[in-house]
């Protein structure tokens, strides 16, 4: 489904990622894990079309995303749920959940997704009227998460969704990720609570410094020596 | 002291005060919307605004040529003078954006100012160079129509002219209409999230470049509006009469909170009637120690005081920001 390959990515004249190659197949969820600044963010925006490669390739089913701004990435089926969730604080959360859908038109299908998102995340439905900003850190992720699912999308890019949660949302959130997917939505997650993320998904990459190092399923990973060390914290 | 001269005049200054108010907050509109998406200040909306009373008057002084004026019922005549000029000023404002600054748009910040400023100063020149080869003059007046002139009685003492009422009525119904669409409608949603994140907003499938046209193009027709109803009230216009009012809006936009819609609205409102008290009272209340002519300082201490209070303007900052 999406390939990068070679992809090559600098801030001005700093070069953030240097020859990432990943897939992600329909139907997976493949973890991202990496250290602080190892390029994780960077990825998710160069997918998304924040930032444009230098080089390199970057495909979604065999067509070309490089250079393709982002607002026309979401049609092709792609949402981004953003480091530090970034939801708009001086909208509501109804608002908020309609800016996801911003694409669609079909509105009958719309209201069913809102049904879906509001079941999934119940306390969104109670502060629905609410201005997003005095939402808690973790409504504000739960909110972050269902206004991308508005967007009904094919893959869904996580960035760090279980940042700064307590233990037992964080909990709550890794089995929403997992009935998303099951609902039939591919996703690349990004986490620093590797154990987690290696939970979930299929398969991972491990990302340092730019480039990949590391791959393969997600049993595979969690049984590495390496990585247990590295981002398993043995 | 008269108190009942005071008392007497009381509804005609609330009323000269609306008027002005309600021309305020159709220029500020402008600048704050398209400083919410940008944080720029759009110098050059004070020519949008006076481009819009051009656009009128020359069509209204194209029907008083023809002879048909006086004709069709006046209220034909402004609804399609005022939809000419929101339009013309809706393209120009376009037109400046796509022009003068979205090639800036990521210079440092000083640069797109100096830009606007510049397309001010032109504008004001390109507006007075085409009036003077057209008409050999460029102070022009708004033709009268003599239905608007006709004065309604309410009390003995107060009358106010039915252009008057117009203005009123035109203005509220446009920034009813711009409330509805900000907040009722999805594109109105995508121009507040713009303004709150433009990088988010992207990621929602908004295309940020669209709205921010928008947002001049709305701002731009609510300045042609302005610009149309301000030629019908006040009659004589020339190139360089946009700067003051524009000026003026300006601050009532600070005052209501820049980047706030409603707060534009009440900074209008206020900046209007603060001018319209002091330009009758002044003078009544200091014995004429101090005559209409001070208005403008009056008002602007009593704004600048506001803000002392109030830094961030009546309806600044309304949501806290958590991380
Ligand atoms: N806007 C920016 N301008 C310049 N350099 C940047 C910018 N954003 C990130 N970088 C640099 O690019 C590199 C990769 O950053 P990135 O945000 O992708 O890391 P990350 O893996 O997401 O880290 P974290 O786990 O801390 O979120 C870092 O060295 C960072 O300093
Ligand atoms: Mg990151």
């Amino acid at each position: 489904m999406l390939r990068l390959d070679d992809v090559h990515v600098a801030y001005g004249e700093i070069p953030a990622l240097k020859g990432v190659a990943l897939e992600v197949r329909e139907g997976e969820i493949v973890a991202l894990l990496g250290n602080n600044g190892a390029g994780k963010t960077t990825t998710l925006r160069t997918i998304s079309g924040l930032l444009v490669p230098m080089r390199g390739a970057l495909t979604l089913d065999n067509q070309p995303l490089a250079g393709v701004p982002p607002h026309e990435i979401v049609r092709r089926g792609i949402a981004h749920v953003p480091e530090g969730r970034r939801i708009f604080n001086r909208l509501t959360v109804r608002e908020n959940l309609t800016m996801g859908a911003y694409t669609r038109s079909d509105t009958v299908v719309i209201a069913g997704d809102l049904e879906r998102v509001l079941t999934l995340f119940p306390r969104l439905q109670e502060r629905i009227t609410q201005v997003a900003g005095t939402l808690s850190g973790g409504e504000q992720q739960m909110l972050a998460i269902g206004r991308a699912l508005m967007a009904r999308p094919r893959l869904l890019l996580l960035d760090e969704p279980s940042m700064g949660l307590a233990p037992v949302l964080v909990e709550q959130i890794f089995e929403t990720v997992r009935d998303i997917n099951r609902q039939g939505t591919t996703i690349l997650l990004v986490e620093q609570n590797a154990a987690m993320a290696l939970a979930v998904a299929q398969r991972g990459y491990v990302i340092e410094t730019g480039a990949i190092v590391l791959s393969g399923t997600a049993a595979e990973l969690a049984d590495n020596p390496e990585v247990r060390r590295a981002y398993l914290g043995e | 002291m008269d108190v009942e001269l005071l008392i007497g005049i009381l509804p005609q200054v609330v009323i000269d005060g609306l008027i002005l108010g309600f021309m305020y907050a159709l220029i500020a509109l402008g600048y704050t919307m398209v400083y919410g998406v940008l944080e720029f200040i759009n110098f050059a909306h004070s020519e949008v605004f006076i481009f819009g009373a051009f656009v009128g008057v020359e069509i209204m002084l194209g029907l008083k040529s023809a002879g048909v004026l006086e004709r069709f019922p006046w209220i034909l005549v402004l609804v399609v003078v005022l939809l000419a000029g929101m339009l013309a000023s809706a393209l120009l404002a376009f037109t400046i954006e796509r022009v003068a600054y979205r090639p800036l748009r990521h210079a440092p910040r000083l640069i797109p100012l100096i830009s606007a400023i510049g397309v001010s100063f032109f504008l004001q020149d390109v507006i007075r160079l085409t009036e003077s080869i057209w008409r050999n003059a460029f102070n022009l007046v708004y033709p009268t129509i003599e239905s608007l002139n006709v004065r309604l009685e309410i009390t003995e003492t107060i009358d106010v002219s039915i252009k008057s009422l117009v203005v009123i009525v035109a203005a509220l119904l446009m920034l009813w209409a711009l409330h509805a669409l900000v907040n009722r409608t999805k594109v109105g949603t995508a121009i507040r999230a713009v303004a709150e994140d433009q990088a988010a907003a992207s990621l929602m499938g908004i295309n940020v470049n669209r709205i921010i046209s928008l947002t001049f193009v709305i701002g731009g027709a609510m300045g042609g509006a302005a610009g149309v109803l301000f030629g019908v009230q006040y009659g004589l216009i020339n190139p360089y009469t946009g700067f003051i009012p524009g000026l003026k809006a300006f601050t009532a936009a600070v005052l209501g909170g820049i980047g706030n819609i409603p707060g534009a609205m009440l900074g209008g409102l206020v900046l209007g009637l603060l001018e319209a008290f002091a330009a009758s009272y002044l003078s009544l209340l200091t014995g004429g120690a101090f005559g209409a002519e001070y208005k403008d300082i009056f008002a602007f201490s009593i704004l600048i005081l506001i803000l002392i209070f109030r830094p961030k303007g009546l309806l600044g900052e309304v949501v806290r920001e958590r991380a």
